[in-house]
């Protein structure tokens, strides 16, 4: 993945996840659990869209990797 | 023949209004089928039927708000749902106390299925019926189950129908007029149209094909429906007093998001205030070690894909069941003065919803659940609670509650017991802590269990037992 389809996919899985949220609103650094009040259900699903999109693995030890949409477009398109 | 009544979606609720019928007269149903989506303070639930049958009219509008108890529809139940022992008309688990209700209803135990007396006759397997009587029956509303046939082997023949329906004409002169029903057929637009403009269908004259209600006939009813404010349901005599219902507007169909927030804060106002009115409630907690079972979910994890993973609430809600199992006393409800168990666990679980408020639906039978299919159980109510699709059973039956606020980021919750339940347990955000283990101080994940009980249903030490069993389930994870 490029850091682009990254960053699309992010906010289309959040789109999904969370729909009131605005996208607009959101920065690279948000903590996407405290400050988008995603439970941990609502993470899993994150994960999964994630995990399908981009066809990549997320093991639970990835988990901290996802914490912010910066770190997670990192991640994503490959470190 | 049966009658649907409107059901209590939890005891905050004292009248609902039908948003849509999914049913028309001469559709077979069956026990469990959704058959209405109902709209209450809180949400809109999709209602199941609790008989299976013929549906033989619609007697409560779309947009109508009438109250818990009031008759929707009337089924003609099918033979083998009637040799079968009979659900109890849905009863209000208990009246809220600042309804002056002149008598009590005798409100036995949600899940108590009071077995009806089948006379002998009725409980013979049915002689088959021929369609064409049973198209006679329908259109003379003739109740097949009652008619006694002449024919050979006691098959019912055309002249028992006829005179079974001439029968029922003398029957009805005594008796006081029916309610009006409302046959209407509407279309989608006009449906939305109506609830906007706060339409009473049941008052619209249709010019569409066959009478069908169009948006112009809607709108043309505007002054009339304003008119008749007064809900018909007032009418039906079996309808239970609700004052607070009668006060509401005639179809205050879907909501708007403002309207629904308020009313879904004075909703859960009205419950937790009787709450802590009537439940004089007690408090313990615990602090449970959660390495073993964190360390059991990662690597049961590990080996999974990301669907299949569970979440550590899971195996806290497991455990809750488990232990409201093992410890009885809390697992029931308070009604008529006295506690009355329940006989299986359904847990109950608040989920907050996005933009406010929450809603409690149970989980049925969750301590028989496996773990993955408690998670999946649990993702799909999350979903459907936001939603708005929840079922009427989930929201009626649950014996004891969870609380979870471990997302949220708090160590622990002290809730507040949903009447007529008589204990709520909370969960806090599982943190790493120093914790003393063999005279050595190490650093663990820990989790706060906390119980809030019903006083007049058990004492502290049955609360100390409860928490303590939780405890010791979650040091045997793979036994949850």
């Amino acid at each position: 993945m490029t850091p682009d389809q990254a960053q699309h996919a992010i906010e289309e899985a959040l789109a999904q996840v969370a729909p009131d949220v605005d996208i607009a609103d959101l920065t690279p650094d948000t903590d996407l659990r405290d400050g988008l009040g995603l439970d941990s259900l609502d993470f899993l699903r994150f994960v999964e869209i994630l995990s399908e999109r981009s066809g990549k693995q997320i093991a639970e030890d990835d988990y901290p990797h996802l914490a912010t949409p910066a770190s997670a477009a990192k991640f994503l398109a490959g470190r | 023949m049966a009658e649907f009544r409107m059901p209590a979606l939890g005891a905050d609720m004292d009248a609902g209004t039908v948003l849509e019928w999914l049913v028309k007269p001469g559709d077979e149903v069956h026990k469990g089928d959704v058959i209405a989506v109902i709209d209450t303070e809180k949400s809109a639930i999709d209602v199941e039927s609790f008989f299976t049958g013929t549906v033989e009219s619609l007697v409560t509008g779309i947009g109508q708000t009438v109250p818990v108890g009031t008759v929707l529809a009337t089924i003609t139940e099918s033979a083998a749902q009637r040799a079968a022992p009979q659900p109890p008309a849905p009863q209000p688990p208990g009246p809220p106390a600042e309804l002056k209700v002149p008598e009590r209803p005798k409100a036995a135990a949600p899940r108590k299925r009071e077995k009806k007396i089948v006379p002998a006759e009725q409980a013979h397997p049915a002689v088959p019926i021929s369609p064409l009587i049973r198209k006679r029956a329908h259109e003379l509303g003739v109740d097949l189950a009652k008619v006694r046939g002449s024919g050979s082997g006691g098959a019912v023949t055309r002249a028992d129908v006829e005179r079974a329906a001439a029968e029922r004409q003398r029957e009805v002169a005594v008796k006081p007029p029916s309610p009006p029903v409302s046959r209407i057929r509407v279309s989608p637009l006009a449906r939305r149209v109506a609830a906007e403009l706060g339409v009473d269908l049941a008052s619209v004259t249709g010019t569409g094909p066959g009478g069908s209600v169009r948006e112009a006939d809607v709108r043309r009813a505007v002054p009339a429906g304003e008119a008749a404010a007064v809900p018909e349901a007032a009418a039906v005599p079996e309808a239970a007093p609700a004052p607070e219902a009668a006060q509401q507007p005639a179809a205050a169909a879907a909501r708007s998001g403002a309207e629904r927030a308020l009313s879904m804060r004075q909703a859960i106002g009205r419950l937790m205030a009787r709450s802590k009115r009537e439940i004089p409630h007690y408090y313990v907690g615990n602090t449970v070690d959660m390495t073993r079972s964190l360390d059991w979910l990662h690597e049961r994890n590990r080996e999974l894909e990301v669907s299949e993973r569970l979440v550590p609430a899971v195996l806290l809600l497991k455990a809750a069941a488990l232990a409201a199992r093992k410890v009885p006393d809390l697992n029931g409800y308070w009604l008529d003065d006295q506690f009355s168990p329940a006989d299986a666990v359904h847990l109950g679980l608040v989920i907050s919803l996005r933009g406010g408020g929450l809603l409690t639906p149970a989980i049925h039978d969750a301590a028989d659940l496996p773990l993955a299919e408690l998670m999946s159980r649990m993702r799909d109510l999350v979903i459907r609670a936001r939603a708005g699709r929840l079922r009427g059973s989930e929201l009626t039956d649950a014996t004891i509650t969870v609380t979870n606020l471990g997302d949220q980021g708090v160590e622990s919750v002290f809730g507040v017991i949903y009447p007529p339940q008589v204990a709520l347990a909370g969960f806090g955000k599982v943190t790493e802590r120093p914790v003393a283990v063999g005279g050595l101080i190490g650093v663990r994940p820990v989790v706060v269990t906390t119980l809030a009980a019903d006083h007049r249903a058990s004492d502290a030490m049955t609360g100390a037992r409860y928490l303590t069993e939780i405890s010791d389930l979650l040091q045997r994870p793979e036994e949850l």
